[in-house]
């Protein structure tokens, strides 16, 4: 009988194998690097209605976040704040600039700005700010440089691993609580000696705070 | 050939320690070659497409239903407080106790030198394969979000979660998966020899081509041979603790917990043995009909069917047996609520269910005992469709019985399936019903070389070894 298949066929096996592992592969490194919050989230910047930046007011003017979010500190939702904040200046400083115009006629109106959020969390998750926010837990954590960014984007991942990375070990995250809304602050210049001081001041914070490890699934699924 | 070899005078084998031959009527192997290829090479019978397209229909039912659960979630179950597991893990556990028989038939029997068991062990796997199939459906979309079932397996996520590997229901991921897989080997690599078989009988070029490729280039060489008696005993060795594992497992699922009922340290073995049971009931159901279908009566014969019958017996006295026990436990525990459970289970509102699973499986078994009734084919037939119901009702028993009336009696409510419960079980049988029907027309239904190995002119002491055999 004639052969069915022709004789380079005998390596088929051969480069299945290695065309599997290859593949397999790179699925999984697709999956691993593209699949992921880090990927999917990470640098989200959506297009606001008033080219507001941090860059110039937290950064330039080194305003306090909490002068504009000014509930962090007391509740678990940060505020934006409403127009009228910015008109506190803005009723002087370009008061007639073209970009302002939506704001203006916010706070004459009452109507809100319709800025697009950023950062959220599913609704299966409870977050807190104050929590953090009181416990030597920095913006700057989970936000990124703010005060740097001339439109607000999404700098950390915010996945349940990214929580869970602090929570595990919070020594290493808090600060003194000063130095909350500080974002650029470091324990000293040099690296290693930041380190040091953060080992040293980390266990007492922890202490000092009474932060315990919240780890148990039902302190952020209620 | 038979000038060369000068026999040793053997003495004749006593007429009261003869045995039946396992291929009857001194088929030649050239006649069990053709008919075993015939079903696949022969035109599609009528009764063929007269149970397929059924079959379908019933399939295009489940994938409906499943469209249905999975858009809407599983609210459209009658699961609900305080039964939340309902149908679907009835007949997740009872699917995959009927994929029980294949690997003990292939995997056990075969270590254990059990020879009738090649007429029957290909049919059986297929079964199992197909059975643990519509098994596999129910876990995987009860989790009600089906597109995050690749979190049951232990994958590094982003959520920076792993499973519970304390949990039986982490067990049964990988005690399932393990079993699926190994069967398919076993059942694949006993098929390489066949599909080699058809492909050089094959007619057309697209058989030759199909069955060629399927067959990995098998030449019939000693070393192949040699290779593949090998690769069988391996995944033998593999099955069998395999073969035991696995509803161990699932019964744990049941018996780690703390509910009465459920909490007790009889079910693995016990769950082991219902498996059996219920496995030979059903190859018993498919295998019955299809060796006067498929004219196989010479190889799957009458004592084959016997055979099956005696272990269904065996199988069924252990569960019976188990039945008793669980009632002397609960006595002798002395616990109010495993005693209450046990009552409840026999005279409360779902008494019909204990009923139903006493009868079937502890009583109707017992007629196997009569050599009249084991040879009556129609009657043995009907007595294995008793068996899948009667297993059926045990697990209808343990899973809703056990749940239904808690610890709380104000939380007592009444379990009643919906429309799609019922559509999506009816569905699976469309599944596994396609499915075999699939294979046993385009594949062969009967290891036909091993089956050569064990007829009477196979034996080297036979007077007629060689002079009648033809090649394989
Ligand atoms: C002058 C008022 C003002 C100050 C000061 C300010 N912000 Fe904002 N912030 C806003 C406004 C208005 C928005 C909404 C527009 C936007 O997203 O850019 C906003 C948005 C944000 C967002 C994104 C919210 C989302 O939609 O998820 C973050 C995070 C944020 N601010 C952090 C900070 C931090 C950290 C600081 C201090 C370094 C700070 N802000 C200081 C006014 C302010
Ligand atoms: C503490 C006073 C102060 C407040 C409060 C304030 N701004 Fe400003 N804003 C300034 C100053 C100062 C400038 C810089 C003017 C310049 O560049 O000449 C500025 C600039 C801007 C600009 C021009 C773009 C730029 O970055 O130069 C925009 C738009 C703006 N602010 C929007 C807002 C909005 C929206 C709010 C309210 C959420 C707000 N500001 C609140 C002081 C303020
Ligand atoms: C531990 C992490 C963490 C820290 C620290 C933190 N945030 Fe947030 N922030 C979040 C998360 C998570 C959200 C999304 C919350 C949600 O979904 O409602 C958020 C949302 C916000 C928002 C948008 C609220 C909205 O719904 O529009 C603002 C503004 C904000 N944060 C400001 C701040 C400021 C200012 C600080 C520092 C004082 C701060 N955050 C510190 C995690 C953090
Ligand atoms: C940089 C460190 C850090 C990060 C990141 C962080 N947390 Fe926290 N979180 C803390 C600390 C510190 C506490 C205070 C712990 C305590 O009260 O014992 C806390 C407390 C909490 C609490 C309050 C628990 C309770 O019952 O009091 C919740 C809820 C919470 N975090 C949710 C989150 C979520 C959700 C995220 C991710 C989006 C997150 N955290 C990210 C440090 C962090
Ligand atoms: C520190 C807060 C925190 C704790 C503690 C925590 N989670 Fe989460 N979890 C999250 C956040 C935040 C998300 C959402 C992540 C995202 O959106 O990518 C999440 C998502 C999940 C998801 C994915 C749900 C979905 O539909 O995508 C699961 C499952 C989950 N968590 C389970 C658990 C379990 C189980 C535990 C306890 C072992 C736990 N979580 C503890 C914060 C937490």
């Amino acid at each position: 009988m004639s052969a069915i298949f022709p004789k380079w066929t005998n390596k088929l096996p051969l480069m299945i194998i290695i065309g599997g592992t290859l593949t397999a592969g790179a699925v999984t490194a697709g999956v691993w690097y593209y699949f992921t919050p880090k990927y999917f989230r990470v640098g989200y910047q959506p297009i606001q209605p008033v080219a507001f930046s941090h860059a110039t007011h937290a950064g330039q003017l080194g305003m306090d976040c909490r002068y504009c979010h000014s509930t962090v500190e007391k509740s678990w939702f940060s505020n934006i704040p409403s127009s009228s904040t910015c008109m506190n200046c803005h009723n002087q400083v370009l008061k007639d600039d073209p970009r302002l115009a939506l704001v203006r006629e916010s706070a004459a109106t009452g109507k809100p700005i319709p800025w697009v959020q950023i950062h959220r969390v599913p609704d299966f998750v409870y977050f807190n700010h104050s929590v953090h926010v009181n416990r030597g837990i920095s913006c700057v954590e989970c936000h990124g440089r703010v005060d740097q960014m001339e439109e607000v984007y999404h700098a950390k991942s915010l996945s349940m691993s990214f929580c869970l990375d602090c929570h595990n070990d919070p020594a290493s995250k808090v600060r003194p609580a000063d130095k909350i809304t500080d974002l650029g602050w470091t324990p000293s210049e040099d690296p290693n000696e930041a380190a040091k001081r953060q080992e040293a001041f980390g266990k007492k914070y922890v202490h000092d705070f009474r932060i315990e490890s919240m780890n148990n699934c039902s302190a952020c699924h209620r | 050939m038979s000038e060369v070899a000068t026999h040793t005078k053997v003495p004749a084998t006593p007429l009261e320690l003869m045995r039946e031959p396992l291929v009857a009527n001194q088929r030649s192997f050239g006649w069990i070659s053709d008919r075993v290829s015939a079903v696949t090479e022969g035109k599609t019978p009528k009764w063929w497409w007269a149970a397929f397209v059924p079959s379908l229909c019933l399939l295009g039912l489940l994938g409906a239903m499943l469209y249905y659960q999975i858009a809407t979630g599983v609210g459209v179950w009658g699961n609900q407080h305080p039964t939340m597991w309902g149908w679907d893990i009835v007949n997740f556990v009872w699917w995959i106790g009927i994929g029980h028989a294949g690997t003990l038939i292939s995997a056990i029997l075969y270590l254990l030198r059990q020879k009738w068991r090649t007429a029957v062990n290909r049919a059986a796997e297929a079964m199992t394969i197909f059975a643990v199939m519509c098994a596999g459906i129910y876990p995987a979309i009860h989790v009600g979000r089906v597109w995050f079932d690749w979190w049951l397996f232990p994958i590094p996520t982003y959520q920076g979660l792993w499973p519970q590997f304390r949990s039986p229901l982490m067990w049964d991921v990988f005690a399932v998966s393990t079993y699926f897989t190994v069967s398919v080997l076993f059942w694949y690599v006993g098929l390489i020899p066949d599909l080699a078989m058809l492909r050089d009988r094959a007619k057309t070029k697209l058989k030759q081509f199909l069955f060629g490729l399927f067959s990995f280039g098998w030449t019939g060489s000693n070393r192949h041979w040699s290779n593949y008696e090998k690769a069988y005993l391996i995944l033998a060795g593999l099955s069998t603790p395999l073969v035991l594992s696995v509803h161990s497992i699932v019964s744990l699922d049941f018996s780690v917990s703390q509910l009465p009922g459920w909490h007790t340290t009889i079910f693995p073995p016990y769950f082991v043995a219902g498996a059996v049971f219920s496995g030979f009931g059903m190859v018993l159901t498919l295998l019955i009909p299809l060796r006067s279908m498929c004219h196989l009566e010479d190889i799957i014969t009458k004592r084959h069917i016997d055979v099956m019958c005696k272990v269904t017996l065996a199988t069924g006295c252990i569960v019976s047996y188990a039945y008793i026990m669980e009632f002397i436990i609960a006595w002798y525990s002395g616990s109010a609520m495993e005693r209450f459970h046990f009552m409840n289970r026999a005279l409360g509102p779902m008494w019909w269910g204990w009923v139903m699973m006493m009868s079937c499986n502890m009583l109707v078994p017992q007629l196997f005992w009569f050599k009249k009734i084991r040879q009556n084919l129609v009657v043995v037939w009907i007595l294995s469709i008793f068996v899948n119901i009667g297993m059926w009702f045990e697990r209808f028993v343990i899973v809703v019985v056990g749940l239904y009336r808690d610890f709380l009696p104000s939380s007592w409510d009444y379990y009643k399936p919906t429309w799609v419960d019922v559509c999506t079980y009816l569905g699976t049988f469309g599944l596994f019903f396609t499915l075999f029907l699939l294979f046993m027309r385009f594949l062969p239904m009967i290891a036909v070389s091993e089956i050569k190995g064990v007829t009477p002119q196979a034996d080297p002491h036979h007077p007629e070894a060689g002079a009648t055999g033809g090649h394989s």
